[in-house]
């Protein structure tokens, strides 16, 4: 359309006025968004820089290696070892399960393995997820070398617990396993590193007792993330305090030794050192490779412990508790002697049996002892005597010395589920059972029978305190962090000379008088010449019918009625060194089952290895050569753990 | 004006059209355009193939069409002002009938191996209408309610197809655009009085309308609204964008993290990092100085198309120069607002800058017909 010049310049001023109106408009805008990004960058820009730190920058905590176990030497017996795995990071590896197949043909591939990982990675798919660990070195090379054709897949190499003496500290050492939800709640404030998953914590034993002090302080690393958490690079690392090793008082190799003559019998043994309680050897047979645990034990494994009529998982040597049978006249021998009831030349008449009422009471000599004196009475293991010398005394002082002697005592070990035992008294059958004590109960108690009950280390105790007349205790840790744990001297038991004489005597008799119990278990070596006492406890009473069909011989009677065998040692007699206690479940009698043992044990403690058949009588030692080619020793010769890694 | 109004000895042709190209404008465009692959390419994590490369061959290809655009004399623009709309108005009811869904809007139309968006076309269409009509309509008729009506009813139409694609953004810009062309036009103030009245009378509204069966505006739309008002009630939900992108920029402080440096982005932080949220990129690694340097380039843009509309004596020159110029300022106001959360965060990318398919050419093409104005301005 034609317009008038003067409509043109009028519309074009217009036009003008307008524009400047809108580009003041503009520059008001300009103005305020150019204020608000210095507001930002310069008057804010410090918490931004903080806020955007905190985004990006994460600390990871780095599990500090856990303290070593040594034995009293210095050998690991619970030590860490290299652990190569393989993760996988969903986000990256795309197809996880195509990964997957690539992967199982270079490592072995379980179904469990495959189903854990999917399950896994479809949760947290952008943090690694272990699909296989403690590979071969070959195995995990040949991940790595393969790893770039695999998308996702990151070799690591991390710390693990690793038991290399395997089931021998299997029951006092205990395990580690990963932190379960029901460790965590038992814990008030736990520490950060318990929520690493699969981070390890001991569960049982002395791995879980000195917790404390074999966990080490966490490190840490500064990371960069970015907004899915994947990790960038590193920042900065400060390593954590490894925990602090911790040396036991066990010997390794008597360890060693003791687990493989104990063999698959269901039976435990201590060897404590006589003078300062120091737990040399602590069996408890069978045993479990406890490094199948730290692994992850698999179900038909698991099933076939917890199944054992043997009950490998558990530790006899402080959670069995067992009637002491005739090794508790030593008990009662010195309870009677120091309440004064009897002297050690006094002597007792055996026919056989003790008529209370009209109950009888037999010795298990049918045809019985005769006249009978302290030595003797523990030498030929003669009930009647103790019937009397029990009855004389009353069960409120068998206790009480019972408890000196360590029975029914609890001791401050670092170990797993510990038994007090019991040494019964006339309270606590009313208080347990509201009835009254009778004069049967003390018989049977006289004899390590009834309600008394000891586990095989107190039984160790015993005889060790018997042997040194000092109330030493046992001790299981020697040093932590280097630092040896303090040892006074025990204090004397005060008992009297004479009481100790007699019965010490009695027990030099009980293995080296030709009547005496343990006399075929004897050492010839007058330099290891061992005293002790044999112990056979029943766990049934033989039922009429038994006795009329003429059922004595526990060979006839199916495995788990047969009788507990029981032995207590110490030796030298002289100069007392190591006391032993040998428990075998359901293995007849003390001296045939258990004696022979504990006479392995002693002189193995004692010669600090094999030791020559000189020690043993002349017409055992073909049987006894024969019997140790069976025995399959960890080193037989060497000074030194062998496959102790750290 | 028809061709004959034209002085013809005066207006270039040929080849000499080369010479009266705004040639700073031009280098301005190409300043902030190189801005943009810089940061495509930091944001990429340094590959120039992912983001920077396509969208420096578009932008070639872009500043081709503008030449070619600029060269093409404003007359024959003028004349195609009413075909340009009619053209774009059918592309977006053909989008609302055929169109892709991305990002739960239905915003694209394949044609052949063309991604269009026709919304975009529509912002410059609008202007070319909106100025061809104020050219062609009286001067003394402008403020005449009647012939208001008519403009209103040409910006409305498309801004309410446009929002029901949804596209919140485009529409304010539509709108906002289509207004600033009318403002310019000499349309009498009290209008606009009015109807940012009502526009608050409509917010208010709609606000209101939140929950009952006949609300208004979308859910995802009044988070959006929520959380611009309080980014940091739900900082990992829907305020995420917000928070990360303004602790992108704080980070970034004086100088900046340096090139390459910003962690926020690198390490994903960043939503949409290298479209919408490009500027936090530019913000996190060079400070205040890049950013504010990168504002003063856009208002030189500005500057220089003001200039050159307050230049030209023809009417639908100067309306058509200052209505792209005010469109693409609103593009990088409402975007630059949105990441330093002034505004609660609508689709609207950074011009020249963020990664983007048709955006970039049809803005270039906008600047063409920028050109064309002012290589073909009465002398």
């Amino acid at each position: 359309m034609r317009r008038s010049p003067r409509d043109a310049q009028e519309s074009h001023r217009r036009i003008g006025r307008r524009a400047m109106l809108l580009g003041s408009l503009q520059a008001v805008f300009v103005g305020t968004l150019a204020f608000r990004m210095r507001y930002l960058q310069v008057d804010q820009a410090d918490e931004f820089l903080l806020l955007a730190e905190e985004n990006s920058i994460k600390v990871r905590l780095l599990p500090p290696a856990r303290g070593l176990i040594q034995d009293r030497n210095g050998t690991v017996v619970a030590g860490n070892e290299q652990n190569y795995r393989i993760t996988i990071i969903q986000e990256d590896a795309g197809d996880t399960s195509a990964v997957l197949d690539e992967l199982a043909q270079l490592i072995p591939l379980t179904d469990d393995d495959r189903e854990r990982t999917l399950k896994e990675a479809a949760r947290t798919p952008t943090l690694p997820i272990t699909i296989a660990d403690r590979l071969s070195w070959e195995e995990f090379s040949r991940v790595a070398v393969n790893a770039p054709a695999l998308p996702g897949i990151t070799t690591e190499v991390g710390l693990s617990r690793f038991y290399p003496q395997g089931a021998d500290f299997a029951h006092v050492l205990g395990y580690v396993g990963p932190v379960s939800d029901y460790d965590l709640s038992k814990i008030e404030d736990p520490d950060p590193l318990l929520k690493i998953p699969r981070f390890q914590i001991g569960k049982i034993g002395v791995e879980a007792k000195l917790e404390a002090d074999l966990r080490g302080k966490a490190g840490s690393r500064r990371i960069e993330v970015n907004s899915s958490g994947r990790v960038m690079r590193e920042l900065g690392r400060q390593e954590g305090d490894p925990g602090a090793n911790v040396r036991i008082t066990i010997d390794h190799r008597l360890q060693n030794y003791v687990q493989a003559r104990l063999g698959e019998e269901s039976a435990a043994a201590v060897v404590v050192d006589v003078n300062t309680g120091d737990i040399l050897a602590i069996n408890s047979a069978p045993s479990f490779d406890p490094n199948l645990f730290v692994r992850g034990i698999s179900g038909p494994d698991y099933r076939a412990l917890t199944e054992n009529d043997h009950r490998p998982l558990a530790d006899k040597t402080v959670q069995g508790a067992y009637p002491p049978g005739s090794t508790f006249k030593i008990v009662t021998a010195l309870a009677a002697m120091e309440a004064g009831v009897i002297n050690p030349g006094e002597t007792v008449y055996c026919p056989g049996y003790t008529q209370l009422g009209n109950r009888r009471f037999h010795c298990w000599k049918r045809g019985g002892h005769g006249y009978v004196r302290m030595t003797e009475s523990l030498e030929k293991s003669c009930d009647v005597y103790y019937y009397e010398v029990a009855q004389r005394v009353g069960i409120d002082k068998l206790a009480e010395m019972a408890r000196r002697l360590g029975i029914g005592a609890r001791f401050d070990l670092p170990m797993s589920a510990i038994s007090e035992g019991l040494a019964p008294d006339k309270n606590w059958k009313l208080a347990k059972y509201g009835k009254s004590w009778l004069v049967g109960d003390t018989l049977n108690s006289g004899i390590g029978q009834g309600y008394v009950l000891a586990s095989p280390l107190q039984l160790a105790v015993m005889t060790a305190r018997v042997a040194s007349g000092r109330a030493i205790e046992p001790r299981l840790v020697r040093a932590v962090d280097g630092l040896d744990v303090p040892l006074a001297e025990a204090p004397l038991l005060g008992l009297s000379d004479a009481a100790l004489r007699a019965v010490r005597q009695g027990l030099f008799d009980v293995s080296n008088s030709q009547s005496g119990t343990a006399y075929r278990s004897r050492i010839v070596d007058d330099t290891m010449r061992m005293a002790g006492k044999t112990g056979t406890s029943q766990v049934r009473n033989i039922t009429a019918a038994e006795r009329a069909r003429g059922v004595f011989r526990n060979e006839d009677l199916p495995w788990e009625r047969r009788d507990h065998a029981l032995y207590v040692c110490y030796a030298p007699f002289d100069a007392p060194k190591v006391a032993v206690s040998v428990v075998v479940e359901h293995g007849g009698g003390g001296s045939t089952a258990a004696a022979p043992i504990a006479r392995d044990i002693v002189l193995h403690a004692l010669h600090g290895g094999i030791p020559p058949l000189t020690a043993y009588p002349a017409d055992q030692r073909n049987r006894i050569e024969a019997e140790r080619e069976k025995l399959q020793l960890l080193d037989p010769e060497g000074p030194s753990g062998g496959r102790s890694r750290a | 004006m028809s061709y004959l109004e034209y002085n013809v000895k005066t207006v270039p042709t040929g080849l000499r059209k080369v010479l009266h190209v705004n040639w700073p404008l031009v280098l301005l465009l190409a300043a902030v355009a190189s801005v943009g692959f810089l940061m495509l390419y930091s944001v990429a994590g340094g590959r120039i193939d992912v983001w920077a490369e396509p969208q420096m061959k578009r932008f070639a290809i872009g500043l081709v069409g503008m030449l070619a655009i600029g060269f093409v004399p404003i007359w024959f623009w003028r004349n195609v002002s009413a075909v340009a709309y009619l053209g774009s108005l059918l592309l977006l009811v053909a989008v609302e009938l055929f169109g892709d869904i991305g990002m739960g809007a239905q915003r694209w139309l394949e044609i052949g191996p063309l991604r269009l968006q026709p919304s975009e076309l529509m912002k410059i269409a609008l202007v070319m209408l909106l100025a061809a009509y104020y050219d062609w309509l009286d001067v003394k008729k402008v403020s005449h309610p009647l012939w208001v009506i008519i403009p209103v009813v040409m910006i409305l139409v498309p801004t309410f197809l446009v929002l029901k694609q949804p596209d919140l953004g485009t529409a304010i810009l539509l709108l906002a655009g289509g207004g600033i062309v009318m403002f310019v036009a000499g349309v009498r103030i009290w209008y606009f009085g009015t109807v940012i009245a009502l526009g608050v009378a409509l917010i208010f509204t709609v606000i209101e309308s939140r929950g009952t069966d006949w609300q208004l505006i979308k859910d995802y739309q009044f988070r959006r609204i929520d959380t611009f008002l309080d980014p940091s009630a739900d900082p990992l939900g829907a305020g995420y964008n917000i928070t990360q992108a303004q602790i992108a920029l704080g980070s970034g402080g004086w100088a900046g993290k340096g090139f390459m440096q910003g962690t926020q982005s690198r390490l994903n932080f960043l939503p949409e990092k290298h479209t919408d949220f490009i500027f936090t990129t530019l913000a996190e690694e060079f400070g205040f100085i890049g950013a504010f340097s990168l504002l003063m380039l856009y208002v030189m843009i500005l500057l220089f198309c003001i200039q050159s509309a307050l230049a030209n004596r023809d009417r639908f020159s100067a309306l058509l120069i200052l209505g792209i110029s005010s469109t693409f300022f609103l593009f990088f106001m409402v975007n630059m607002s949105m990441v330093t959360g002034l505004m609660p965060v609508v689709g609207v990318p950074l011009p020249l800058v963020s990664y983007g398919g048709t955006a970039m050419i049809i803005l270039l093409a906008g600047f063409g017909l920028v050109q064309s104005a002012h290589i073909h301005r009465p002398r």
